[in-house]
């Protein structure tokens, strides 16, 4: 039986093209491999190879032909021991199905139904109204507590989690023998060894692939960045080699492991050194993103990264490293992914925040309190998952929200809080909700300017103001 | 290249040049397959075939051994095959459906196998060194003597991660290959358009790095060259470097319309240096096959890519439910 050679897609966007030349005539024989025509498409022209060997019993589209559709036949390949009279009668029809024409792909694709129970919109949204909140303890009552710094708990953290689990190593720039830039790796080198402290050379792009490679091949990397703006040469493998090969793998592979370290403006360091990447980092689906403020948060949240069986984002900041909070003395403190914490209950408006900006936050409860406004104080501790059920219970209470983040505005976390809050507790809202965040600008050095640049608690008093009409 | 001399019969079992003949045959028609259904509208977006560099997977391969690991770029499905990956899973991953080796959600570029030890398929060029350095790193912190071959090309060989790739590869003695398959063109910039450095593996020398070049389209030069890599890594020596001079008869991908090159280089290359004439003439001449032999082994692996064709075909779409699934996992899939 004849095969039908039909006319090939050579482009992702191709649906028709002109067949330019001809290179082989009827009765030639051909190898698989060998060049049978010039195909114009419509970005280049291209050679077309035969795949089966055989002779060309007829050619069905005579060259300079325009607008031959994809999959149409153009010739018939003849079979070892076939005459030409079989390209009298072809088969009835191409020698395999042609797929479907593309366009409408696409457009089933589109407009495809989603599966029921899964989500209704692109982000995981909690049920309207919102389910309760889980407002569990983060510690029983009465557990003894001890003053730490967040620098001390952070390093406890990686110590108790590299005793439990000899898999566990960290890596980075002058975490063994300097005892780490921020001495946040503090005698872990003398605990634990040069096999499981590794000081890498100044390489990010480098070692943040190598330690994903190792995460591939079964280990549990936490690689510590001297600060996230250095993470930015590493952001492919971050994204593209950590966070993707879950899904791509199918399952199969994954990079379970953490990078971390401290992320946002410091003081005096000027554009380079002072960005903060939350919203960068909680936008990519594989990724977990973790934002302590507290010491007791730093460690909880650390340990609980180093076990989470997905690429954990870890962001500190320099300025908490020296503050000290209470921790609870625990065999085995965790805090959760994706759980809030309620710093502060209050009955006028939610002030939801993170990170170092939950001290503007705070900060600012304290001085509307004097003025007789109560504000409730949200830490949201993750940015992905995000607790949406703790902030939607608390502005269906309170009926007002202003978001405070250190980060740059556009397309900020509290840019994203705002549509959720839009969408789903509408009608609760007796205000638009306010974005307190950095300034759109790069970060300055000159003292003045820097201080103009940051979000303050002044600037959170007077947007909750605003929202409270006073 | 040197036009190709009469085979001078090598000390090769007859067992040993079949298989190799059988495994550059697989990939050779599978990746005409590809390409075919390419054509037709089946396989989509970026389709990069690696017909005519066979005999370096397949050489390479044979030097390896259980446990071994292996790490590509996105021309990898000579790699998969060459590592016993399941033609079927590996067609049905090409079109996009629920019988590929990532539930069709991966594509031609991003496919892997945790069975095989085969860790991508990634599609950023030069990407796959650090990681594959890194899964050398995870062998050498678990004690094993386990090898990691870690492929890329002549385009990836000027991406600054390979090199700080191998000054940590060096200073921390990671068994890792580093596999150059220069087949002479990033995409359409040839290598001589590329850098002045007359060889790539030479540059490994500034961070100690031992290597050499090799004729890949010789795939028992290749193997003696990967058993001398490996047997340097095994001995924990620290990594090596091979630059596998090969060549790729096709576009850099299915919409490549070749432009940088003439027709008569490619078809010289075939003429000359083809790495499966060559085994086949090996074959030939040392009276291991005879011609009919060599049908019947064309015959199989016709029928084994026909087959996987099918499935390729027959399977179907994922479940629209499989969007939501593989973003995060409960239990690392390494310790499951």
């Amino acid at each position: 039986m004849a095969t039908e050679i039909l006319m090939p897609a050579l482009s992702p966007t191709m649906e028709e093209g002109t067949l330019a030349k001809w290179l082989v005539k009827e009765g030639d024989a051909v190898k698989s491999g060998q060049i049978l025509a010039e195909i114009e498409t419509d970005k280049a022209t291209m050679e077309f190879e035969a795949v089966d060997e055989g002779t060309i019993g007829k050619l069905l589209v005579a060259e300079g032909t325009q607008g031959v559709k994809v999959n149409a036949p153009i010739a018939l390949l003849l079979a070892e021991g076939e005459d030409a009279s079989a390209a009298a009668a072809p088969a009835s029809g191409p020698a395999s199905v042609p797929a479907q024409p593309k366009a409408e792909e696409t457009a089933q694709k589109t407009d495809a139904p989603r599966t029921e129970g899964k989500p209704t919109s692109a982000v995981e949204q909690a049920p309207h109204p919102a389910k309760a909140a889980d407002t569990t303890p983060d510690w029983p009552e009465g557990t003894q507590m001890k003053s730490m710094t967040v620098r001390e708990a952070l390093r406890e953290a990686m110590a108790e989690e590299m005793t439990r689990d000899d898999s566990v190593f960290l890596m980075g720039e002058e975490v063994g023998e300097y005892q780490g830039a921020y001495k946040i790796s503090q005698g872990l080198l003398d605990q634990f060894g040069p096999k499981r402290v590794i000081d890498t050379p100044i390489t990010e792009h480098g070692f943040a692939g190598i330690a994903v490679g190792a995460a591939f091949g079964g280990l549990r990397p936490i690689v510590e960045f001297m600060t996230f703006n250095f993470a930015m040469q590493a952001i492919d493998q971050i994204i593209n080699s950590a966070a993707k090969t879950l899904y791509m793998s199918g399952g199969q592979m994954g990079a379970p492991m953490v990078f971390r370290g401290p992320n946002g403006a410091a003081a005096r360091v000027g554009a380079q050194h002072s960005q903060d990447y939350a919203a960068w980092y909680a936008q990519i689906p594989g990724l977990k993103v973790a934002m302590p403020y507290s010491a007791a948060d730093a460690k909880g949240l650390l340990k609980t990264a180093i076990r989470d069986p997905n690429p954990v984002i870890f962001l500190e900041n320099e300025i908490l490293y020296g503050r000290s909070f209470d921790v609870p003395v625990l065999e085995d403190f965790t805090v959760p992914f994706g759980k809030a914490k309620i710093w502060r209950e209050g009955s006028d408006v939610t002030l939801v925040s993170f990170g170092i900006g939950m001290a503007h936050a705070l900060e600012a409860a304290d001085k509307l309190a004097a003025e007789g406004i109560s504000a409730e104080v949200i830490d949201l501790r993750t940015l992905r998952p995000i607790d949406y059920d703790t902030v939607i219970a608390s502005v269906q209470k309170t009926n007002r929200c202003v978001t405070v983040e250190e980060g740059f505005p556009v397309g900020s976390i509290g840019n994203h809080l705002s549509a959720y809050i839009m969408e789903n507790a509408f009608d609760w809202l007796d205000a638009p909700v306010i974005n307190c965040a950095g300034k759109d600008v790069p970060m300055p050095y000159a003292a003045n300017l820097e201080k103009l640049a940051l979000v303050t608690s002044d600037e959170v008093v007077a947007a909750v103001k605003k929202v409270t009409y006073r | 290249m040197a036009a190709r001399k009469a085979p001078d019969l090598p000390n090769v079992s007859k067992d040993e040049l079949l298989k190799y003949y059988r495994e550059m045959l697989l990939i050779r028609r599978f990746e005409e397959k590809a390409g075919q259904l390419y054509g037709m509208g089946l396989i989509g977006g970026f389709c990069h075939l690696y017909i005519g560099q066979e005999a370096v997977v397949v050489g390479l391969e044979a030097a390896a051994s259980e446990g071994d690991k292996r790490v590509t770029s996105y021309r990898d499905h000579g790699h998969m095959l060459a590592c016993g990956m399941d033609p079927k899973g590996v067609m049905a991953e090409l079109t996009g459906r629920e019988g590929g080796y990532s539930k069709g959600k991966g594509g031609s570029m991003h496919m892997f196998s945790k069975e095989k030890h085969f860790y991508g398929g990634h599609g950023i060029v030069g990407a796959q060194v650090p990681i594959g350095a890194g899964l050398a790193f995870s062998d050498m912190y678990k004690g094993t003597d386990r090898v990691t071959f870690t492929y890329f090309g002549d385009g990836a060989a000027n991406q600054g991660q390979v090199y700080e790739t191998y000054n940590m590869a060096e200073l921390w003695n990671l068994p890792v290959v580093f596999v150059i398959e220069n087949n002479q063109y990033a995409m359409g910039t040839s290598v001589k358009r590329s850098t002045k450095s007359p060889t790539l593996w030479q540059r490994g020398a500034a961070y100690g790095i031992e290597g050499e070049a090799v004729d890949g389209m010789d795939v028992l030069a290749v193997k003696a060259a990967g058993e001398r890599a490996v047997a340097h890594c095994r001995a924990g020596n620290g990594p090596y470097i091979l630059e596998v001079m090969t060549y790729r008869y096709r576009g850099h991908s299915m919409s490549d319309p070749a432009k940088y090159r003439t027709r008569e280089e490619v078809q010289k290359m075939r003429d000359e240096r083809d790495p499966i004439e060559h085994v086949r003439d090996l074959l030939l001449t040392g009276n291991h096959a005879t011609d009919d032999d060599l049908k019947a082994i064309d015959r199989d692996i016709k029928a084994v890519v026909n087959e996987a064709a099918e499935f390729s075909k027959e399977s179907p779409e994922p479940d629209l439910s499989e969007l939501w699934t593989d973003i995060y996992a409960d239990v690392a899939p390494q310790d499951a």
